[in-house]
């Protein structure tokens, strides 16, 4: 490269680094060093993937959901899900990828989704678990992100923390209903928490001594607070709303620091969390199966689909013409 | 690769507001990724006006863009204007 | 304006409604008054109700095995916005059933605490169903889905046409509602034929398999009851013969576009879905759909 672009580069770079420093959004085409799309792309198909992958858990359950009205409650949130998979795969490709690359590095486990999917969901009790707790703990990592220094991710953000609340509020609400039920239905809840409570604080990540990208992301404003921050402040919200509801968080070490305000809590077993994210939890092969099925047995829909408009395309274009209403 | 064309879609709340960018969907043609656009970015929300145009057919131009010299390469078709800023009061619990 | 408006606008923000959620049981049919008209027998009327309701049901059921298995995530969204609008449409009915006090056995099956609508949809044997074949028949591979879908959406949308003026106005309030609904089920439907009829030589293949497999399923279905012919004599119910020839001109119409010749369509046949006479795949549907339900008769969820 000659000094001309070099100088004009480092022009750019000044340009990026002034836009972040002043609370600005890094829109699609301005330049953005290398590193930072990367990262982008890396964290926003990640999160894309775990909503995606993040339907089957609760999925198996909507045929055998007890009632008709929690059968249209699970549904129409399973359906967000596949909703929020959607607005996030859009703001990657505004980074220069494509939504059929990345799933394919899905299923051929080039890329990871959040570990927490990959446990398996033994009662119904499990579907209350995960919208308090699973996407409570998503909400806590994802509200500062919708501040995100990357316009397309943080208006992904905001549209999917607005559905997050009723997702979580349901999950709520069906913990507290099965709690007024039968012995067996509080069994069944606490059943559930006992064993959704330490996967969920594995969902902030590994703790700050062990993530190294954590400075680079805050400096870019990808990320806004760290794991270890955004774990405490969980663990803070979510210890009253065990007791309001009457169930015990499986953590004898788990107690309110009067100094501090907040609430000291037992070692996380990061050897399991290795483990599952590296594919040795109880779903992982499960999951990704079921991904790339859907994949592979849509191939001939989707040719097929194609094929129709590469013959008709001229004639849908012109039943489409001006404005639609 | 089969993959299917991404479009840009364009949603007008009510009546009165412009039609305003809020994402794409992956459609075969106009006609599907019109229906793909209300059911995602409207819920079907019956009074709602949406556009959808393949990205491929925007010509962008943006007032801090650089020589294209500088431009990234993966950039091809994207993304433009009338982005909403993030309201304050983003809602947590 | 401020622009955050806008944004209020694109998501709705005072709706709720549309989420599903809300607290704790509440009644479809709360604050409507569910008296049956003069003239019209309540056990008819329920009959009838759960005849629609029960299609409604099971049809939704078998959209939502698809859930999570779709060949597009746009396609996930779509399916679930059907199967969502079909679990809608069992809610009103079974409720608009139970209100005509057509429960049964089903009520001293299913605990104090549940309420009627999953009574009926949880604590009734596979003899009390009274689902079509077109509706319970086991899914295929997609060109199936889609051609099951524009056959019940089409018929369906016939018939809550009609409905619009029955005689019974929470039937006809809850097919003023359907309309809609069963209008972009089809349509959505539809759109997938013509795609698929039309598209490469594995997909009209598939879409024309799907036809043939799905064509049997019609013979019953214009087929009327006792129940439908008294229901249709003082106008709350529609006789479903007098569909046929709109149903199956739809049908036509639409293959015809797919580049499809239209199939041989069934001669009439005995309606014995209808009467509880099903097939082994409704019982094994009814197994998944209520066995957590059933295991826990007392409890409330
Ligand atoms: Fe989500
Ligand atoms: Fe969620």
């Amino acid at each position: 490269m000659s000094a001309p672009v070099d100088v004009a580069a480092d022009e750019l770079e000044r340009g990026f680094e002034a836009t972040l420093a002043a609370q600005r959004r890094i829109e699609p085409r301005d330049w953005m060093p290398e590193g930072y799309r990367a990262t982008l792309v890396r964290q926003i198909a990640q999160h894309a993937h775990s909503e995606i992958i993040g339907m089957q858990p609760e999925g198996d359950w909507l045929l055998a959901a007890p009632s008709l009205r929690r059968k249209a409650v699970l549904l129409a949130k399973v359906q967000d899900e596949a909703g929020h998979g959607m607005y996030l795969y859009a703001a990657a490709e505004t980074l220069g990828v494509d939504r059929d690359d990345l799933t394919d590095r899905l299923v051929e486990g080039r890329q990871k989704y959040s570990s927490i999917f990959n446990y398996p969901t033994l009662t119904y009790a499990d579907v209350g678990v995960i919208g308090w707790l699973v996407d409570g703990a998503a909400i806590c990592n994802q509200v500062p992100l919708c501040r995100s220094s990357y316009g397309p991710y943080a208006r992904a953000m905001v549209r999917i923390c607005k559905e997050e609340s009723f997702h979580q509020r349901q999950g709520y609400e069906l913990l507290l209903t099965m709690m007024r039920g039968t012995d067996e239905q509080r069994a069944m809840v606490q059943d559930a928490v006992d064993r959704w409570w330490w996967p969920s604080l594995m969902m902030f990540g590994p703790p700050d001594t062990d993530s190294p990208n954590t400075a680079r992301s805050m400096a870019w404003g990808i990320k806004r607070h760290t794991n270890d921050e955004l774990r405490q402040r969980f663990v803070d919200m979510t210890v009253p709303q065990a007791e309001f509801l009457g169930v015990t968080l499986p953590d004898p070490e788990l107690s309110l620091d009067p100094a501090t305000g907040h609430h000291r809590f037992g070692a996380i077993d990061w050897d399991e969390f290795r483990r599952v994210l590296a594919g040795g939890g109880p779903c992982n092969a499960e999951r990704i199966t079921r991904r790339r099925a859907a994949r592979d047995d849509g191939a001939w829909v989707r040719e097929a689909a194609a094929a129709h408009a590469a013959k008709h395309g001229a004639a849908h274009a012109a039943k489409q013409t001006g404005r639609t209403a | 690769m089969n993959g299917w064309p991404l479009y840009e879609v364009f949603v007008r709340g009510k009546r009165g507001l412009n039609h305003v960018h809020v994402g794409s969907v992956h459609a075969p043609d106009a006609e599907m990724a019109v229906h793909a656009a209300r059911d995602l970015y409207t819920r079907r929300n019956e009074g709602v006006s949406v556009w959808v145009v393949r990205s491929a057919d925007i010509t962008a131009s943006s007032p801090d863009e650089k020589d294209p010299l500088f431009a990234p390469a993966g950039d091809k078709v994207y993304r433009h204007p009338t982005f909403y800023p993030i309201p304050d009061d983003v809602p947590h619990l | 304006m401020h622009e955050e408006t806008v944004y209020d606008a694109l998501t709705g923000a005072p709706d709720d409604a549309r989420w599903a959620f809300g607290t704790g049981f509440d009644d479809p049919l709360a604050g409507v008054d569910t008296t049956v008209p003069e003239g019209v027998a309540p056990a008819d009327l329920g009959a009838y109700c759960l005849m629609l309701g029960d299609d409604a049901l099971v049809l939704a059921q078998r959209l939502t095995e698809w859930i999570t298995r779709a060949p597009e995530l746009e396609e996930e969204v779509a399916v679930a916005n059907i199967a969502l609008d079909l679990l809608g449409q069992a809610r009103l009915l079974l409720a608009r059933t139970a209100a005509a006090g057509v429960l049964g056995p089903c009520r001293e099956r299913a605990g104090a605490s549940v309420p009627d609508e999953d009574a009926l949809a949880y604590f009734r044997d596979p003899g009390e169903f009274r689902c079509t074949a077109l509706a319970a028949a086991p899914n295929g591979d997609f060109a199936h889905l889609v051609v099951r879908l524009l056959a019940a959406a089409t018929l369906r949308l016939a018939a809550f046409d009609r409905l619009r003026s029955s005689r019974d106005p929470v039937l006809a309030a809850v097919a003023a509602k359907g309309v809609a609904e069963l209008s972009y089920a089809r349509e959505h439907a539809a759109r997938w034929v013509v795609r698929l009829g039309d598209g490469t030589a594995e997909s009209h293949r598939r879409i024309r398999a799907a036809v043939e497999a799905v064509a049997p399923l019609l013979a019953d279905v214009f087929t009327p009851t006792d129940v439908e012919l008294r229901l249709a004599a003082g106008g709350a119910a529609v006789d479903p013969a007098a569909l046929r020839a709109e149903v199956l001109g739809v049908l036509d119409a639409v293959l015809a576009h797919a580049t499809l010749e239209p199939p041989s369509w069934p001669a009439g046949a005995p309606p014995r879905g209808r009467l509880g006479d099903h097939g082994p795949e409704v019982a094994e549907l009814l197994a998944g759909l209520q066995g957590l339900a059933r295991a826990h008769p007392e409890a409330t969820w």
